[in-house]
């Protein structure tokens, strides 16, 4: 999203410069040719869609948000007593207050989200590094081509593949790490059998957020300055020295920016957390372990379709709450990129 | 036996978007009653039900069937589940809800609004056994040959957690000659809100006395073990580890082992047959009062020989008279609907292609009784 919204400003910047700089070429000095006319007439039908474009996304904008507080409005207003028999039902009685219902999805949320950026976020910026700095001219295509394919597989089929071929393969190694790591809590037995836990969630959308993340770093580091790189060689760094110090620091606020592109897909997950998790209601730090945690998104998908009134306001509450966690995530990766720019 | 795993599982998993079971196949051939461009003409439109998502085998066995009598009419089962089911006959967008569990209080007085001049009613027309399954291939106890003997105690132990490994010795002794394996029991059990769910622990509840702690309801009752949507979800899970135990409809657990619970002195495992007997001594449920209903009352402690108590009854819900129904189209269908539904050759279809246990001739009179109040004049 970040990186998005900055290319659309500099797009918006570049152009304005070239209507500045067009401005003069129609002043009256009789040289005005039917080329310019229509290259002017053209500029403005451009920046017109190009600005139609971006209040459109406002506006979408603004509307999610309405109809998120609208809908999720009723849950807060009228009997008490029945929003609290509603949260009971949607819980199964685990909760009765509003906040004791979100806090265990919250916390779910986030960790799973966070898990599978610790895992991939090594990794994918692994693979960029070896793409645009490593790997033979040919590979790199072949790679570059792989990963922006990985990008666009949906994130259902990744959920299948977890569930039918990673849930049943994995269910042995968790139990090996939970037999021999158990002592440190986080890695508590017994482990789930088959492993619809945590750990296997955070595995799979660690594997679905790779991509993107790869995508983006690989692109910012392709642009790393050739100059410095070539300095930095030139007064005897070895490669990774180069990369430490000429491409890197470059990068930085680029890498930030794709981990958030990563953490907000993760964040917002629902298919592939709805088949491999089994879902609990708590606020276990317990990896390994069965029906301890769900997340807000695979939370509404499960609840809705038996749900009343009530109870389909609460849950468009609950959305409210993670469309303001991610908004929160992006704010943050902001000012981190910013200060990093800076 | 990985690939057959596999292969099951992505069955089941298919079959969690659309439900169509091996009931689609075969429904047209039924001998058609009318003869060629024969049947009922009278009868006519779109008629639509939505409910329970139990029924819907013997939903689509029903419309076939109706259909050869009826084939001027167009019907159509959304398996929305039960609550939205019955919300959507309560807004009158339905002519009929499938529903695992009979209407409350509060939902018999709200259909008022829908039924001119009375209340809605629930009739049972579908009966399942549910099984009490579990995955122990490796040990070779899977199959519809094997049976662990369990007491309804052993059960409500086991689901509520103070059973935890197969080599307990209340499961050896009640087991004798076979070897149970040193395995970790991981309890599967519905995240959703389930008919089966309740059905399950209404049973644990009459049945297992003091070792069944928790009240009845739709949501399951305790944290333990894993949870899964949908029976689909819940098979899925069972297969794809050793030593789980679950339950679910005895129709979809045939590759997995199942319970033989006590019942009487006899060990009984499940089947529709035995379901079908514990059905003919149901009696109806007293609390049931309005007109109509029929709300049937399980004797989950039966002592019969060869009775299998833990099942799962699915109802229809209807009105006698429909408001916004000039022509009588809506009763009519209802009528004629709700008489195939429950009539022997209904219950024989639903039983051929859902393996649900067939209602007794005592049951489908208390039904007929109902059904024949619906107003068409």
């Amino acid at each position: 999203m970040a990186d998005v919204d900055q290319a659309m400003k500099e797009a918006a910047m570049a152009k304005e410069a070239g209507a500045g700089r067009r401005t003069p070429d129609r002043d009256p000095a009789g040289q005005a040719q039917g080329g310019t006319h229509s290259g002017a007439r053209a500029d403005r039908i451009f920046r017109f869609c190009a600005r139609g474009a971006g209040i459109l996304i406002l506006l979408a904008l603004a509307a999610v948000t309405l109809f998120l507080i609208l809908k999720a409005f009723p849950a807060f207003i009228g009997d008490g007593g029945q929003r609290s028999k509603a949260i009971e039902s949607l819980s199964g009685g685990r909760a009765s207050g509003f906040w004791q219902y979100v806090g265990p999805l919250v916390f779910g949320t986030v960790l799973i989200a966070g898990l599978a950026l610790l895992m991939a976020f090594p990794v994918a910026v692994g693979i960029a590094l070896f793409i645009s700095h490593y790997a033979p001219a040919r590979l790199s295509t072949a790679l570059s081509y792989v990963v922006d394919l990985l990008a666009a597989i949906p994130s259902v089929v990744y959920g299948l593949w977890g569930a039918l071929v990673l849930v049943p393969h994995i269910t042995g190694f968790w139990g090996w790490v939970a037999r021999h790591l158990g002592w440190i809590p986080l890695f508590a037995g017994p482990a789930a059998a088959p492993a619809r836990s945590v750990a296997t969630v955070a595995l799979v959308l660690a594997v679905m957020i790779l991509p993107i993340i790869t995508s983006v770093t690989r692109d910012i580091f392709l642009q790393a300055p050739r100059l410095q790189q070539e300095a930095a060689l030139a007064l005897g760094a070895t490669k990774w020295e180069m990369i430490r110090l000429a491409v890197l620091p470059f990068g930085r606020s680029g890498i930030i920016s794709a981990s958030m592109l990563g953490l907000g897909r993760a964040l917002g997950e629902t298919m592939a957390v709805l088949m491999i998790l089994s879902p609990g209601f708590s606020y276990a730090l317990r990896l390994l372990r069965p029906s301890t945690s769900q997340t807000i998104a695979a939370n509404i998908a499960s609840q809705f379709p038996e749900a009343d009134s009530t109870g389909v306001a609460l849950l468009v509450a609950t959305g409210l709450v993670l469309f303001i966690i991610t908004f929160l995530v992006n704010y943050m990766a902001r000012r981190i990129t910013t200060k990093a720019g800076a | 036996m990985h690939s057959h795993v596999f292969g099951r599982s992505l069955a089941l998993f298919l079959s969690m978007g659309l439900v169509v079971g091996p009931a689609a196949c075969g429904d047209n051939t039924l001998p058609s009653k009318g003869g060629v461009g024969g049947g009922d003409q009278s009868l006519s439109g779109e008629f639509a039900g939505s409910g329970a998502s139990s029924q819907q085998s013997a939903n689509e066995a029903w419309i076939a069937g109706f259909r050869q009598d009826h084939p001027q009419t167009r019907i159509s089962y959304d398996p929305s589940g039960s609550g939205a089911g019955v919300n959507a006959f309560l807004n009158g967008s339905t002519i009929w809800a499938g529903s695992d569990a009979p209407l409350s209080k509060s939902q018999v007085k709200q259909s008022e609004a829908i039924c001119q001049g009375g209340t809605a009613f629930d009739l049972p027309v579908y009966a399942t056994p549910i099984a009490v399954a579990y995955n122990l291939g490796d040990a070779g106890l899977n199959g519809p040959d094997h049976h662990l003997k369990m007491e309804p105690s052993t059960i409500a132990r086991i689901f509520s957690g103070r059973i935890t490994n197969w080599n307990d010795p209340e499961l050896a002794r009640l087991n004798p000659g076979v070897t149970l394996p040193d395995l970790h029991i991981t309890v599967v059990h519905r995240s959703d809100k389930s008919g089966t769910t309740k059905s399950f622990v209404s049973y644990l509840h009459d049945a297992a006395g003091s070792a069944w702690p928790y009240p009845v309801g739709e949501n399951w009752p305790n944290d333990l073990g894993q949870s899964a949507k949908g029976t689909a979800g819940v098979v899925m899970t069972m297969t794809q580890a050793q030593g789980t135990i679950g339950y679910a409809d005895a129709a979809q657990t045939t590759s997995l082992g199942s319970v033989a619970v006590r019942v009487g002195t006899k060990w009984t495992p499940p089947s529709a047959k035995a379901a079908a007997r514990v059905l003919e001594s149901a009696r109806r449920d007293p609390e049931a009062r309005e007109p109509r209903r029929v709300v049937l009352d399980i004797d989950h402690t039966t002592g019969q020989p060869g009775a299998y108590p833990v099942m799962l009854v699915s109802y229809d819900v209807a009105c006698s008279v429909y408001r916004h129904d000039q022509d009588r189209s809506r009763a009519r269908f209802a009528k004629a609907w709700l008489t195939y539904v429950v009539s022997a050759e209904g219950q024989r279809q639903a039983a051929a292609n859902a393996g649900s246990a067939e209602l007794s001739e005592a049951v489908r009179a208390m039904v007929m009784a109902s059904v024949e109040t619906i107003e068409v004049d």
